[in-house]
């Protein structure tokens, strides 16, 4: 047997969209198999997973909730990958991000009036862009690898989170729990719509997330920056001879998706959580990179891709509570979705041909 | 005291050079695997899960080998077979090997754990110091030990060594010279998978022996980060693990004097070593462009 690869003279615009869809339907029969293996009943198990969510209005609210910083961080992210960045270490802005915001309600615990949630706002994207800052600081000016150097600083931004929550500042009326005091009025994000029949907690989080989306496509699609990422990103020569400057476009790109995550962080402090404490992400800055792909770092496609990895959290969580499923069925699905989209690139890419060695060698002449 | 020291350090470091190692072999053959972390968890959870369930912590390590090798594959089978992007393939790796280390562990949270039993080498443990330290250790050192030095003369001192670094540094060379780049490629993926499962099996079978939910806590990039601090050596693959298990056990040893330091800022050491030591390496241009494969991260599709 024998596996060769032949480049397509060109992608059709349809295959660009039913790869991802692909993908999609290829991790849900995955699941299947896999709840089958465990001895679930899989159709009930995928319908508890992927429909029951969507069938509740408060349910709705935790998909939007949890889909903004998806979106907001895969966003910043996508930038990032298109000019052949690798910032992994979102995950670590992210927390910056939501450190920095948290600076203004804890330290100044009185704090009232219009001001205290935009100031929070600049607070948190500038920590996350300060400490995206870093690995791109050290790969322009050392060479460091910045997948390293971003990854490194997620344990670190951690440790950092841990140390605040459990030591400065941790609430003094809190009975020695680890956490902030909880945030004053003027320092939560409103409700999107906090009463009647289709009240909620979604927060002002997901329009802010739809409003970066869009402007992020006009960047990309309209501006010089834009041009220049993607170029740097294609072909390296072909943007040193136009004259963009490989380091700017760098430090751009990083500090740009540090300043989503932090700038996500924000968002899920003053909103979903309203509180700092040990833990404020499941994760979201590293699925953050498997909403970025499925999307196929188009930022309109990456809103798409953010429910629908929004929707894998809460699937986890309701099918935890309805058929006891273990939690970290989320994360199996979440890589083995990842795969299948890196693979349908490739088929869409190239024509895969599987035949006999004695075959290829006699078409060779 | 020092004896206790530098058996802490060892234990520490064993799972750092093994991961690193077969990742050295790995990326020499141009193929950059970011999946050591998921490949190095999925292998401790076997490795624990079969040494509880048949009581034999031989069989455990045999599990997580297995493990990781599979894990590998799956690895091999994108990457290399079907071309996609290594870094982001490495990533899936890792997220779905913490998925299904998590879902597989979640039986054994806090279950004692089998102790790899120390193998004491007749005589040569008798040696005062020197003894206890290198030669009354379990089978994953000496493992590890043997690993380092064969990959070396494999690598430097034999023709398919010389094979593996031409595919890493010129596969399209390679490929017209007859060679066959990806099967290379696999067979150094594969390898890679193997010692990264032993790794996750030394952490739970030896450095901790229980199951602890995310017990790898970022060895695996570590790992990563002591490849490229070796520029692709194998002997500087063990100095920078043997380094890195000190800085690991200074923390603790830190921690248990009672140092005015927050415990959180002494257990962000290694990473923040880990960052410090990529940038050090990094400016030394010279050192670090000798060794690098030529085409790391670079999947290779033939035309015919």
């Amino acid at each position: 047997m024998r596996l060769s690869l032949e480049r397509r003279a060109s992608v059709p615009f349809w295959a660009e969209i039913a790869a991802p869809i692909g993908a999609l339907i290829f991790t849900l029969l995955a699941g299947a198999v896999l709840f089958a293996a465990m001895g679930y009943p899989p159709g009930q198990a995928l319908y508890a997973y992927f429909i029951e969510p969507l069938s509740e209005f408060w349910s709705l609210h935790e998909l939007a909730l949890k889909a903004a910083p998806l979106i907001i961080i895969a966003v910043g992210l996508s930038v990032c990958f298109r000019s052949n960045n690798w910032n992994i270490g979102a995950e670590g802005q992210f927390i910056l991000g939501a450190i920095g915001a948290s600076a203004i309600p804890v330290l100044m615990p009185g704090a009232s009036g219009g001001w205290v949630l935009p100031a929070m706002f600049a607070c948190g994207i500038l920590a996350g862009a300060l400490w995206a800052s870093i690995p791109a600081v050290l790969k322009t000016r050392f060479g460091a690898n910045e997948i390293l150097v971003s990854l490194m600083l997620v344990y670190v931004a951690g440790f950092l989170l841990d140390y605040l929550v459990r030591g400065p500042w941790r609430n003094p009326e809190g009975f020695n729990f680890p956490e902030t005091r909880s945030f004053g009025t003027d320092a939560i994000l409103p409700e999107l719509i906090s009463m009647g029949d289709y009240g909620g907690r979604a927060n002002w989080g997901i329009v802010i997330a739809l409003i970066v989306a869009v402007a992020t496509f006009v960047m990309v699609a309209r501006t010089l920056k834009g041009f220049e990422i993607t170029v740097t990103g294609a072909s390296p020569r072909a943007a040193r001879f136009a004259g963009f400057d490989a380091r700017a476009t760098t430090l751009f790109a990083f500090l740009f998706s540090g300043a989503m995550a932090g700038l996500a962080g924000t968002i899920e402090v003053s909103g979903a959580i309203g509180q700092l404490r040990p833990t404020v992400s499941p994760g979201y800055g590293f699925t953050a990179i498997i909403v970025a792909f499925l999307g196929r770092l188009n930022p309109l496609a990456i809103v798409l891709a953010g429910f629908v990895l929004a929707l894998s959290y809460l699937g986890g969580e309701a099918a935890q509570i309805s058929l006891g499923l273990p939690e970290e069925i989320t994360r199996v699905f979440q890589g083995v979705l990842l795969f299948a989209i890196l693979a349908s690139e490739t088929f869409m890419r190239y024509r895969v041909r599987l035949s006999t060695r004695r075959k290829a060698e006699g078409a060779k002449p | 005291m020092m004896e206790s020291v530098l058996l802490t350090i060892i234990t520490a470091a064993t799972p750092l050079l093994l991961a690193a190692i077969g990742e050295l072999v790995a990326e020499r053959s141009g193929v950059l695997n970011l999946g050591v972390e998921g490949m190095m968890i999925v292998g401790a959870v076997a490795a624990f899960a079969v040494a509880y369930t048949t009581g034999s912590p031989y069989l455990g390590v045999l599990a997580g080998a297995v493990v990781g090798v599979g894990m590998a594959g799956l690895f091999a089978g994108l990457a290399v077979w079907l071309a996609t992007n290594q870094v982001a393939t490495g990533l899936a790796l890792t997220l779905f090997g913490l998925g299904v280390a998590g879902l597989v562990g979640e039986g054994f949270v806090g279950i004692p754990g089998v102790q790899l039993e120390e193998v004491s080498i007749p005589l040569l443990s008798q040696i005062p110091l020197i003894g206890p330290v290198l030669f009354a250790q379990d089978i994953l050192f000496y493992l590890s030990v043997v690993l380092t030095v064969g990959v070396w003369f494999f690598m430097f001192r034999t023709r398919a060594g010389l094979r593996l670094r031409a595919v890493g540094d010129k596969p399209e060379a390679a490929h017209a010279l007859g060679l066959h780049v990806n099967q290379v490629r696999t067979l150094a993926v594969l390898f890679g998978g193997l010692c990264a499962g032993l790794a996750g099996a030394q952490l739970t079978l030896v450095y901790t022996p229980q199951w602890i939910e995310n017990v790898t806590a970022g060895r695996g990039w570590i790992a990563l980060a002591l490849v490229v601090f070796a520029s692709w050596r194998p002997a500087r693959v063990a100095v920078g693990a043997y380094l890195f298990g000190a800085v690991t056990i200074a923390q603790f040893h830190a921690q248990a004097l009672g140092v005015a330091i927050p415990s959180q800022v002494l257990a962000a050491l290694p990473y923040v070593a880990t960052v410090v030591v990529l940038v050090v390496i990094a400016r030394n241009r010279r050192f670090t462009m000798v060794n690098t494969p030529a085409a790391l991260g670079q999947p290779f599709v033939p035309d015919r």
